[in-house]
């Protein structure tokens, strides 16, 4: 890559930064430069975070149904899946699947929400509704 | 104490170091950290998942920089890890007490001053410590991605050092405990381009290494057979992104390595290695002209042809054998 071809095409998802990238200069010599980013990460990184959004949706909508407890909705919305939460939280996965279910989750003691809340930065007040 | 000067790196982990090394006055170049530590490699690990999808590293794994730089530079660094997290937050208040600039291991979700759009769980991001800002009790960090000093509040910084899940920091802090020295380039570079090429090309494993891409490439044509496009897209768009979007690509890596290879021609006075410098940019180049095939296939700017990035990757494969093995003859 020649350092006329670092893309300079304003990747959103870099809010602005700009990253160092090595490149080739006119005399052949590698240097570091500056990149407003490429619409190529900005694809990818928007189709990462666009497939987390999705899913935190999809269990909002659950919880409005009743099909679904907070907890399913915060634990994407922390960009988190039930193996990651398992590892943070130290619980296993089918506890943490059982605690999807509305009528269970309703009933957890303060200090396992204390423990969900914590592992995704929230307090109890927030874990236990949807915005 | 010599006062502390952030530089902007293209990778965090040699960033981390080549800062820390010109802190202890051997101003070491982030290609030569990169490249002395024999740092570049390829690995496809479909069994460690995130997100339900496998990993794959253009590079060594986390820490392979900071311990590869002991040996050739005689240097001594120190390891702490904390089980307690509080015990780790004071430990690194000592530290920077006495003066000393820390490096960390971190998540990058935890971190505020990330982009929201780069918060992913992903928890093998380096970043120095320097200080602390006297009015807020902020930590000053020189996060080598960035072009300018950042300033993290503790509680934050504490979540980051302390996230759990693939590859958790444990509260990692690392610092030199000795001076490092000018070292003997005729030995050390030769050494370390030949551990680069024996990783590249010998490793014992089929998932490591130019036979690792072969792997992948597999993987990427298989999933034409499993007729489920969305599920496609995911996993091209991960190899991608852990390519382009995570520490610096696959690309990115081919052109440290590029840069460093122009380091040692000077060096060592052998031209040979700046015209293998030439190929590995156009390997790099090859890498990143596959990162564009497969985000037009995701965007459906033309239609997902697994087999079409197969091709690219099993072509980028042979590129890069040759190249070793002229490597290797040249050291």
């Amino acid at each position: 890559m020649l350092d006329s071809e670092v893309p300079q095409e304003g990747n959103v998802t870099l809010g602005g930064h700009r990253k160092a990238l090595y490149a080739r200069g006119a005399d052949g010599k590698m240097h570091i430069v500056q990149s407003t980013g490429w619409e190529v990460e900005e694809i990818v990184t928007r189709q990462a975070v666009d497939d987390l959004n999705r899913l935190a949706d999809e269990a909002r909508q659950r919880v409005a149904a009743g099909q679904t407890s907070a907890l399913e909705y915060h634990m994407h919305k922390a960009r988190m899946d039930v193996p990651l939460l398992a590892q943070v939280t130290g619980l296993w996965q089918w506890r943490i699947r059982r605690h999807f279910r509305p009528d269970l989750f309703a009933h957890l003691s303060p200090s396992l929400l204390a423990r969900y809340a914590d592992a995704m930065g929230l307090t109890v007040a927030q874990l236990t509704k949807v915005e | 104490m010599m006062e502390f000067q952030h530089s902007q790196a293209s990778h965090c982990e040699s960033g981390v170091m080549s800062t820390m090394l010109r802190h202890q006055g051997l101003p070491i170049s982030e290609p030569m950290a990169f490249g002395l530590s024999s740092a570049m490699s390829f690995a496809y690990l479909p069994i460690v998942k995130i997100n339900g999808l496998p990993l794959v590293s253009y590079r060594m794994p986390p820490k392979f920089i900071i311990k590869g730089l002991q040996k050739p530079l005689g240097l001594k660094m120190r390891f702490e890890t904390f089980r307690n997290p509080a015990a780790g937050t004071r430990r690194l208040d000592e530290l920077l007490a006495a003066g000393e600039v820390v490096g960390m291991q971190t998540s990058v979700f935890w971190l505020p001053y990330m982009p929201e759009d780069l918060r992913f769980h992903f928890n093998a991001h380096n970043v120095l410590a320097f200080g602390r800002d006297t009015a807020s009790g902020d930590y000053q960090l020189s996060d080598p991605v960035f072009e300018a000093p950042v300033s993290c509040p503790g509680e934050a910084l504490q979540k980051a050092r302390f996230a759990k899940g693939v590859l958790a920091p444990k509260g990692l802090l690392y610092y030199a405990t000795g001076k490092p020295s000018q070292p003997d380039w005729a030995i050390v570079i030769p050494q370390a381009i030949k551990k680069t090429t024996r990783i590249m090309l010998d490793a014992p494993l089929p998932i490591i290494g130019v036979r690792g891409i072969r792997r992948l490439a597999n993987a990427v044509e298989r999933l034409a057979g499993q007729n489920d496009p969305a599920r496609a897209k995911m996993f091209i768009g991960q190899v991608v992104r852990m390519q382009e979007e995570i520490g610096t690509g696959g690309g990115g890596f081919r052109f440290i390595y590029a840069s460093f290879l122009q380091e040692a021609a000077d060096l060592l006075g052998r031209p040979r290695l700046n015209e293998l410098a030439d190929a590995l940019v156009e390997v790099g180049d090859e890498w990143r002209e596959f990162a564009l095939s497969a985000a037009r296939m995701i965007r459906d700017r033309e239609p997902l042809v697994p087999a079409k990035l197969a091709d690219q990757l099993r072509r980028i494969a042979d590129h890069e054998q040759t190249f070793f093995r002229d490597l290797r003859r040249a050291a």
